[in-house]
């Protein structure tokens, strides 16, 4: 039925329909008010922080370019797209759409010069960067400086914030499962390898950055859409840390790690809000925990479709199976 | 000898010299492979022999001299885009994409040869399940030439010694090179591993069409299958001709077993 690599578009089927079945139970719990507002605004800011997650993954994980600038990209994305609702009345999807298209061509216009550097040298130029997009933002007067950008009308709804992360998890799934995806796991791996198997390694870097940044940009925009008012103190160097921890504690390299990663950190945030004390402490402590047991984040470099009883469902068909070892996506 | 130099060679390196620093690793180098030919580089260590495979591929521009391929120059051209050209290389201390499985390191090679592009592999449309079908059936046909079809699903990293030295030339097999270059394939194998890979080489040379250049250390793999020889010592072409010549020149008696 499936010849060849057509299995592939029936897994594709079933995390469709997975992805349906939970958008209902979602969307049931929210118009039978099952979930307080306060739950509600966290359902919406976990699949924000996913998109983030996956999209840093890309970056970091896949590509091994270290970059600490993520929330910069993000702030791009939500105030382009905040001006285009608010001040031009731009219909939603189409301030989301420029507002990924500014951050990813920030993205390209950055990660030129910048991904020459390599491990702590760009960590330290992306995070500087970072700092310069938010600093920028907070000198122009046209969008409320400091003080923030006031009046965003409340346009972000579970089904946007839903549909948009399914689309971001499948397009960076099927980026690293074909050959511009590989091409970024062999810059990780060996970059003077990639080279010589013929991998133009400066494109393929600045890309990963371009659709990353891409993303950010539209998680930027859906996070805007959530509030009243936007300030640039959203999206200070703690706000990129904490995707990276996001990232980390998933596993670099996995986007079921990043799922999972974003799941729990905002959960845990969100669920001790009211100890604040207690906050950062738990924070930590389970940080220094996971490094110690399990360095490489909770799934390492695996992924939900080759673990266990998921196999069967998402494996190859038995003729074509690969000996030795685990394989594909 | 008089109907070689006829043709144009296949790679040429005319009076290259390469200088680090104060340090001259390679200087007045002369060189060219004939297509078909399977040429070795043999010298004491430190002799250069790594330096020209580094020239030859881009990852060092020569300091002076010039470098061409086919007649086309190799100045300024990036490894990558000399790989698409057509040389491809394995490397001396290995370098694999380990995470990685070993159906994926061959796969990565065949970079320049997919023909989807980024929009058609995001949706999976267009090209995508063709192109994957066609590059996983030639990886594996690959991987079966070098025994090791039946670790395909393994990660790079956890194969053994002289599985990843064959892994490494079957990845650059993939890249669909003219012009191969091994850095010394057989370091680390024992003399039956040796024999195999000789006779490998000799195989692929003929199925591929291939023009190939060696560095070893291994005498009897060099001597066994070579038809030429340079030999380099401090970064100059001390003799170079048939092996039975080199193995005559009291230069490279010299080089190798110490003289006066």
């Amino acid at each position: 039925m499936f010849k060849g690599m057509k299995y592939l578009r029936k897994n594709d089927a079933i995390m469709l329909g997975f992805a349906i079945v939970l958008f209902a139970v979602l969307q049931g719990l929210v118009t039978g008010r099952v979930l307080s507002s306060f739950w509600q605004l966290n359902v919406l800011i976990i699949g924000i922080n996913i998109i983030m997650a996956v999209s840093l993954n890309l970056i970091n994980g896949y590509t091994g370019q270290f970059s600490l600038g993520h929330a910069g990209f993000m702030a791009v994305g939500a105030y382009v797209g905040v001006v285009l609702t608010t001040n031009f009345h731009a219909p939603f999807v189409v301030a989301l759409l420029a507002g990924g298209a500014a951050a990813a061509f920030l993205g390209v216009l950055i990660g030129i010069p910048t991904l020459r550097l390599s491990g702590d040298y760009l960590a330290i130029a992306t995070l500087g960067l970072g700092e310069i997009i938010r600093i920028v933002i907070m000198n122009i007067e046209y969008v409320g400086g400091a003080a923030g950008f006031k009046g965003i009308p409340h346009l972000t709804n579970l089904a946007w914030v839903f549909w948009v992360t399914v689309i971001a998890l499948f397009f960076i799934k099927n980026f690293v499962n074909a050959q511009p995806g590989r091409a970024c796991l062999a810059i990780r791996e060996n970059e003077i390898a990639a080279e010589s198997m013929g991998v133009n390694t400066t494109k393929y870097k600045v890309m990963a950055f371009a659709i990353g940044a891409g993303f950010a940009g539209i998680a930027g925009g859906l996070f805007a859409h959530c509030f009243y008012l936007i300030s640039p103190a959203s999206f200070t160097f703690m706000a990129s840390f904490n995707y990276l921890i996001m990232v980390v504690m998933g596993g670099m390299g996995s986007i079921t790690g990043s799922i999972a990663g974003a799941f729990v950190v905002t959960f845990l945030s969100a669920a001790l809000a009211s100890w604040p004390e207690f906050r950062m402490i738990i924070y930590a402590l389970a940080l220094i925990f996971l490094m110690f047991y399990r360095p490489q984040g909770l799934f390492g470099y695996m992924e939900i479709t080759n673990m266990g009883p998921f196999r069967k469902i998402f494996g190859r068909p038995q003729a074509q199976k690969l000996k030795g070892g685990k394989a594909d996506e | 000898m008089s109907k070689q130099q006829e043709k144009r060679p296949l790679l040429e390196a005319r009076d290259v010299s390469e200088v680090f620093g104060g340090l001259k690793a390679v200087s007045d180098f002369n060189f060219h492979i004939n297509k078909g030919e399977l040429v070795g580089l043999i010298g004491p260590n430190g002799a250069g022999k790594t330096t020209v495979f580094n020239l030859f591929t881009g990852v060092y521009q020569p300091t002076t001299g010039e470098i061409r391929l086919d007649g086309r120059s190799l100045t300024g051209k990036r490894p990558y885009q000399i790989t698409q050209m057509g040389i491809a290389r394995t490397f001396q201390n290995i370098r694999l994409f380990s995470e990685l499985t070993v159906l994926d390191n061959v796969k990565i090679a065949f970079h320049n040869h997919v023909k989807y592009n980024v929009l058609e592999a995001v949706l999976r449309v267009g090209r995508y399940y063709a192109e994957e079908e066609r590059i996983e059936a030639q990886s594996l046909r690959l991987l079966d030439i070098f025994h090791l079809k039946d670790k395909a699903g393994e990660l790079a990293k956890n194969l053994p010694y002289g599985a990843q030295r064959r892994l490494e030339i079957a990845r650059a097999l993939a890249a669909g090179p003219k012009l191969l270059l091994l850095d010394e394939p057989a370091a680390g194998m024992n003399p039956q591993e040796t024999q195999e890979l000789m006779e490998m080489i000799r195989w692929i040379r003929k199925e591929f069409g291939l023009t190939v250049l060696l560095i070893e250390h291994d005498m009897s793999l060099v001597m066994g299958i070579c038809e030429r020889i340079y030999v380099l010592e401090y970064g100059m072409v001390i003799a170079s001709g048939t092996p039975e010549e080199v193995q005559k020149d009291p230069e490279v008696i010299r080089a190798y077993l110490g003289g006066e």
